[in-house]
């Protein structure tokens, strides 16, 4: 199912959340809303749901406008942050709770058994008799999205769907959360403040900034080329260096970059640790390394310009750098944009 | 006990005599105020014998009490059942104005004393009150009649039920009643397959303390009932009329039932606690979560 936002409007007491938001979503597509809390992400999500009305505009479900349509009606799934699993009935009574309150009477020997295929898509079999405190969180998380499913809604809605889970358990199930989309084919949209999540995930990715879209694309779309500052710094850990452009080339201490296709005037630079190195020599920015940490893929070098600007550089793990050298940064790339 | 603590190193107020003096003053304290009348409403209760308190009890007067008290908590218990479960729903599930003043008003009840509560009724629907002309006029009795003892007992016991709740409901959040929305369940579905089951020992707790309130009721009742033996006559107030009569033997045997309700409330009180009601942090850790 597409669906279509159109100039969305949604305001709390005096909060404007979500200024005007238009956004298409393709049949099958799995799309990220990402943002910093406030952003209007998840007020978005559950607009589309209908658990929150829009004040202005319209949502359409393919050609159909739902912006009117209750939540009850509206055939979403819904998987809550915290999951609300109902924590007096069991695994297999969650999964079914929205078979057995259907319009559409089903016996219950038909639901037991989509219960049982639900259960088994969610790698959960044997697990149905528990109760939702029983059962460790990641699993909780997986019987939240078999109840979503049970329903066969035509959108699939995830709010932070990973947030409350431990580093290790929202790795496996980001790829698994990939694998039974891919099953599927359910138009999915999700909506996280963690970019790695939205990266990794996604089809398309949606970032937000107090409650507009700043820029949306795939990801590839939005690391490469990112709009703004805003969704530059937000996507990764950036050094920002102030800087002069004039006939296509910024400087900034020392340090000659290509501006892209920033005018002239006083820029401001922006490099991932990543894109900078160390050198004895110029040119470059000189500075001074004022620590190193060493992590298991990289050392990472924090220095000081004499500008006086912090920066942070990644070099190989082999470099020889210490506390107290002096020399260079240079630049691999950067990103320029005018003030 | 004395060993285990010299290996401790002694915490504030943990010297021996510390300990046994202040539990001493509790149980001395709680066998005088507490303990005691109760042992002499049962001793005097049964000084005559059990004939006596049969006949006392079988009396007509105090069978109409008893009665009376009985109807007064059909009516009121369910009616404020009713209103705490509608006001904790609306206060916890949905935002709108006022809201605060909503619960500053439920609470009023708590810290009001009960005889201004009746005498306001007597100023509201008496003869000379706001309704009491036009009452009169169309022949409807409230004052001094059944209608004005539910009203007055409803007035002091309107907090328990939602007092009890909206802790509950509040930490609870909205989430539940969502998800059930959003899986396709109407509001009713919903209100009697998920709200109610997740705040079933709770809303029972609130009617037992409820309950208790409604058959103990003295002040707001003694007012508005007129005291007309066998006719709006509730319990207690047939206890008082009792004592006041030299009565000494009936007025025990009377507050013995009451004190017997006492103790059912008090059990049944703490069989709900053990089953999570009450003030105590009862939300299921399902939401929290407690690892992969």
């Amino acid at each position: 199912m597409k669906i279509r936002l159109d100039n969305v409007i949604k305001t709390f007491d005096t909060f404007r959340a979500v200024h005007g938001v238009s956004l298409e979503v393709e049949s099958g597509e799995l799309i990220a809303l990402l943002g910093p809390s406030g952003s209007g992400k998840t007020t978005i999500l559950r607009m589309v749901a209908g658990l929150e009305y829009a004040d202005g505009g319209h949502i359409y479900f393919g050609d159909q406008d739902a912006t009117d349509i209750p939540v009850r009606d509206r055939g979403v799934g819904f998987v809550f942050q915290h999951y609300a699993l109902f924590p007096h009935m069991t695994v297999a009574e969650n999964i079914g709770f929205g078979m057995s309150v259907s319009k559409v009477k089903r016996e219950k020997a038909a639901i037991a058994e989509r219960v049982n295929q639900l259960l088994k898509l969610v790698r959960l079999e044997g697990l149905g008799d528990r109760f939702p405190a029983q059962i460790s969180g990641g699993q909780r998380q997986r019987v939240a999205l078999a109840r979503a499913l049970a329903v066969d809604p035509k959108v699939l809605l995830l709010d932070e769907p990973f947030g409350a889970l431990d580093a290790n358990v929202r790795h496996d199930l980001r790829r698994w959360l990939r694998e039974i989309h891919q099953e599927l084919g359910i138009t999915t949209i999700f909506v996280t403040h963690d970019q790695e999540e939205a990266l990794d995930l996604a089809d398309r990715v949606v970032i937000l900034k107090e409650g507009q879209i700043v820029q949306q694309g795939t990801p590839q779309e939005v690391c490469r080329e990112p709009k703004d500052a805003f969704v530059l710094k937000f996507l990764g850990d950036a050094n920002r260096l102030a800087g002069e452009v004039s006939g296509g080339i910024a400087r900034a201490g020392g340090a000659e970059i290509a501006a892209g296709g920033a005018s002239d005037g006083p820029a401001e630079i922006y490099a991932r640790p990543r894109d900078l190195d160390w050198s004895a020599e110029g040119p470059g920015v000189s500075a001074t390394v004022s620590r190193v940490l060493d992590r298991p893929g990289e050392r990472r070098v924090i220095a000081t310009a004499v500008t006086g600007e912090p920066l942070e550089l990644d070099v190989d793990p082999e470099r020889e750098i210490a506390a107290g050298d002096t020399g260079f940064v240079t630049f691999r790339r950067a990103k320029v944009f005018a003030l | 006990m004395a060993h285990t603590a010299s290996r401790k190193p002694p915490r504030v107020g943990d010297s021996p005599i510390f300990r046994r003096s202040l539990i001493g003053v509790v149980l001395i304290l709680g066998a005088l105020l507490i303990v005691a009348p109760l042992l002499v409403i049962g001793h005097e209760a049964f000084k005559q014998g059990w004939k006596v308190y049969i006949d006392t009890l079988s009396h007509p007067d105090t069978r109409h009490a008893i009665m009376l008290t009985v109807i007064t908590a059909l009516i009121a218990v369910p009616v404020n059942t009713a209103f705490g479960v509608a006001a904790a729903w609306a206060i916890t599930k949905f935002d709108f104005r006022g809201k605060r003043l909503l619960l500053v008003v439920i609470e009023i009840p708590f810290s009001v004393s009960p005889i201004v509560a009746g005498v306001a009724y007597l100023f509201v629907y008496g003869l000379q009150g706001l309704f009491g002309p036009w009452l009169d006029d169309h022949d409807i009795k409230i004052l001094f009649a059944l209608p004005g003892i539910i009203l007055a007992s409803m007035f002091v016991t309107a907090p328990f039920v939602a007092r009890e709740l909206i802790p509950l409901m509040q930490a609870q959040g909205r989430d539940l009643e969502e998800a059930a929305t959003s899986l396709g369940a109407s509001g009713w579905r919903t209100f009697f397959s998920v709200t109610i089951p997740n705040v079933k020992w709770a809303l029972l707790y609130g009617v037992v303390l409820c309950n208790a309130r409604v058959m103990g009721e003295f002040g707001a009742v003694s007012v508005v009932s007129g005291n007309i033996r066998g006719q709006t006559n509730t319990l207690p107030l047939h206890i008082e009329l009792l004592y006041h009569d030299y009565q000494a033997a009936g007025a025990f045997a009377s507050a013995s039932i009451l004190a017997l309700l006492a103790v059912f409330t008090i059990i049944a009180k703490v069989a709900l606690e053990r089953r999570g009601a009450g003030r105590r942090k009862t939300l299921s850790d399902a939401a929290a979560p407690t690892g992969p």
